[in-house]
């Protein structure tokens, strides 16, 4: 009893099984930012003028302003001279017309990773966007999708053909002075993934993106913009990996989603970025603006995500409720072991009538880590009727780590209903020992009693994201308990 | 069976248990007796394996092994089990996958093939109904927000679900009501067998009216100090413990 925690303390680090390099020739631009090298960007994906105008207006923004120091995050400053923001694998250079064309090499990679590309292989209803560091290489069922209208694709390629659908919604949730990251992702941002969805349909497959960080010293900073026109729906998902490297490495994401008039989107994250070694070595930073905007009526934006990986993460997908009865979501486990460290959480801003939203975060903390919510409920003077529901909850496993809540609430409405719940436990060795005595490894009883923990989140995944999340928990608890 | 000799055990730095023999015998039920804090529940997460329960010196043979040097699983994958004092929640994980990743390990341990879905809905519905338990028990979170009795018949439960050789049962009686001690006692009375045995620690004599034991050990000072049988339990009730203790003593 001495050192009750030490069963515990000992059962937590599996191999990251997806920190291979793939050996691919890449065009990599030397580091360093500046608006030559904006200008460089943007002329190897053949874009328009205003594109480089609106990235050079970006850059200026960016240039006088200074990162954020709020989070509860400690990390030496990024040394953004020392990036390169732009790298590609030669034999991509001119875009592959069909995945024949794609270098084996690279088919190999997703091959590895789980992400069979041949769409004969591929996962049945599921449609896949590949970035590989800053290109997109391959998108699936692409044919099928613009059967009924919906557009899936790079969004280097949706700025050449569908220009006045990105300029009228490309900035528009996330505006470019929104924040110090948004702003470096509009200045240099090289792909990600571009969906409009046409009103009244439902998107007939889920569709989903897969970004891999292969190259050294460079950053990732894609850009996804998701457009779901009058009583239409789509489902979407998201997966990151990146190889070990001993150095941090940058992604720097901005997402914006937009909801028509009864409109749903269902965006899914799984996000396993390299998250460092058992000393705190390496591991991407992860600095993501995600936000969603309910522009119409009874519209619903929700997001699920589960974060195991980063070194550092600094992400708040949120909701802006600008229509009225229309409905948020977030629902949250963010894991974080050895030495990372996890400032996440969400934003629900109610400004029609009779909105909505539901948060639901779960926050696991193993070895030296540690685990930060940090969400906002604002009720605007008009948003009569608003109801909130937030549940927050801390799992700790061991006596080293650390979980931290910070919930904002700005009620400025008196009509509203504003709900906060929040618990933090510990994976017991009395739950531990119960498992044990009726003949479950310790690992085992670990990885199911966080599984129980997360339940609620889970069961908000698509059905293959579930099973993966909950292998993926498994993995990254793997010696946490001894 | 069970083996145990000259056993001693410390719990923080502190002398819990020195020098305990006793033997159990398959097809046996012992009870052991004795005043708070004479070691009785030590000698119990001893036997399991809990951490935190150091032990100093003797032996434990179950079934030849060595029991002292097996982890918990293991012990309790070989047939040792324990129902609990005070049985933990674990919240949002259900009784069903609970009971059903338990029942896999042990199956898995004795060569036997994993049973399916359907079959072990069955089976644990069926056990559920000889413990009076509603199977919609089954779809709640273990032991969570289950009343004292809810969670003592969880247990019982699970050993009926599991079979072990050997069940040691914690002061299984304690905040039961005389309805759910019955129900408790019946489903420990039908798991008896020439086979196995069972170890109970209690108490009070009133949990041994509805479970006869072949033999009655007084437990003080982390020793077994009497021993005998059903009789025992009733001079206990009559007279306390101090007769014994001095008696002991005069020895």
């Amino acid at each position: 009893m001495a050192n009750a925690s030490e069963p515990i303390a000992d059962l937590i680090g599996r191999e990251y099984a997806a920190g291979f390099v793939t050996n691919i020739e890449s065009e990599t631009i030397p580091p360093g930012l500046n608006e030559d090298v904006i200008a460089t960007i943007s002329a190897k994906k053949n874009e328009p003028q205003w594109m480089l105008d609106w990235r050079l207006e970006a850059y200026r923004t960016w240039r006088a302003m200074t990162p954020p120091e709020w989070a509860h995050l400690k990390h030496p400053p990024v040394d953004f001279d020392a990036i390169s923001y732009y790298s590609a694998p030669k034999s991509q250079k001119n875009r592959p017309k069909s995945l024949d064309e794609v270098d084996p090499e690279l088919l190999a990679t997703y091959e590895k990773l789980g992400i069979p590309l041949h769409e004969r292989a591929a996962l049945a209803g599921v449609a896949v966007d590949v970035v590989f560091d800053s290109v997109s290489v391959a998108t699936t069922f692409r044919e099928e999708l613009g059967k009924v209208g919906v557009i899936f694709c790079p969004i280097s390629e949706a700025i050449r053909e569908y220009p006045e659908l990105v300029k009228e919604y490309l900035g528009s949730v996330v505006p470019v002075r929104d924040n110090f990251y948004a702003a470096l992702n509009s200045a240099v941002f090289s792909d990600g993934s571009f969906v409009y969805i046409p009103k009244g349909v439902r998107c007939p497959m889920e569709l989903s993106t897969y970004f891999r960080i292969n190259e050294q010293n460079t950053g990732q900073f894609e850009r996804t913009l998701i457009i779901c026109d009058d009583d239409a729906y789509v489902s979407y998902l998201e997966g990151c990996t990146a190889p070990k490297r001993d150095e941090n490495q940058l992604h720097a994401a901005v997402v914006e989603l937009v909801a028509r008039n009864n409109a749903q989107i269902k965006y899914s994250t799984v996000q396993n970025w390299y998250p460092g070694d058992e000393n705190g070595d390496g591991g991407i930073y992860n600095f993501v603006t995600k936000r969603g905007l309910c522009a119409g009526v009874n519209s619903k934006i929700s997001w699920t995500q589960v974060e195991t990986g980063s070194a550092i993460t600094w992400k708040y997908p949120s909701v802006v409720l600008r229509g009225d009865n229309s409905v948020g979501e977030f629902y949250s486990v963010a894991l974080t072991h050895h030495f990372q460290q996890a400032d996440t959480g969400t934003k629900m801003i109610h400004m029609g009538k009779n909105t909505r939203s539901t948060i639901v975060s779960k926050g696991i903390s193993a070895g030296r880590s540690q685990n930060t919510y940090r969400g906002l409920v604002r009720v605007s003077p008009n948003a009569v009727g608003a109801r909130n529901y937030t549940q927050c909850d801390s799992l700790l496993i061991g006596d080293k780590c650390g979980a931290h809540t910070f919930p904002y609430i700005e009620n400025r409405n008196s009509d509203s209903i504003v709900e906060h719940e929040a618990t933090t436990s510990k994976v017991s060795d009395d739950q531990l020992f119960l498992c044990q005595q009726r003949g479950i490894d310790a690992e085992k009883a670990v990885s199911m009693i966080v599984n129980g923990f997360c339940k609620e989140v889970f069961r908000e995944l698509p059905m293959e994201f579930a099973v993966e999340a909950g292998k993926l928990l498994e993995v990254s608890l793997e010696g946490a308990v001894g | 069976m069970l083996t145990i000799k000259n056993l001693t055990a410390q719990v923080d730095g502190k002398k819990i248990l020195n020098g305990l023999n006793l033997q159990v015998k398959p097809g046996e039920v012992h009870a052991i007796m004795g005043p708070n804090g004479s070691g009785k529940s030590t000698l119990a997460n001893v036997l399991a394996g809990r951490a935190g329960y150091e032990v100093t010196g003797g032996e434990a043979l179950f079934e030849g092994k060595n029991l002292l040097e097996l982890s918990p699983d293991v012990r309790a994958r070989e047939g040792l089990f324990l129902a609990f004092q005070y049985p933990v929640e674990i919240p949002g994980v259900t009784n069903l996958q609970f009971l059903k990743a338990a029942v896999d390990a042990m199956r898995h341990h004795r060569g036997q093939t994993p049973l399916d879905a359907s079959a072990f809905m069955r089976l644990a519905r069926e056990k559920c109904k000889g413990l009076a338990l509603n199977p919609d028990f089954l779809k709640r979170g273990v032991n969570e927000g289950f009343s004292g009795g809810e969670k003592k018949r969880n247990e019982i439960l699970q050993m009926a679900l599991l079979e072990p050789k050997l069940a040691l049962l914690d002061e299984t009686d304690s905040g039961l009501d005389i309805d759910a001690l019955q129900i408790a006692a019946e489903g420990v009375n039908a798991f008896r067998s020439p086979e196995r045995a069972v170890v109970l620690i209690t108490h009070y004599q009133r949990l041994l009216d509805y479970i006869v034991p072949d033999y009655v050990h007084v437990l003080a000072q982390g020793r077994i100090i009497k021993s005998g049988t059903r009789e025992l339990a009733l001079e206990l009730e009559d007279k306390g413990y101090s007769w014994v203790l001095e008696e002991a003593k005069a020895s």
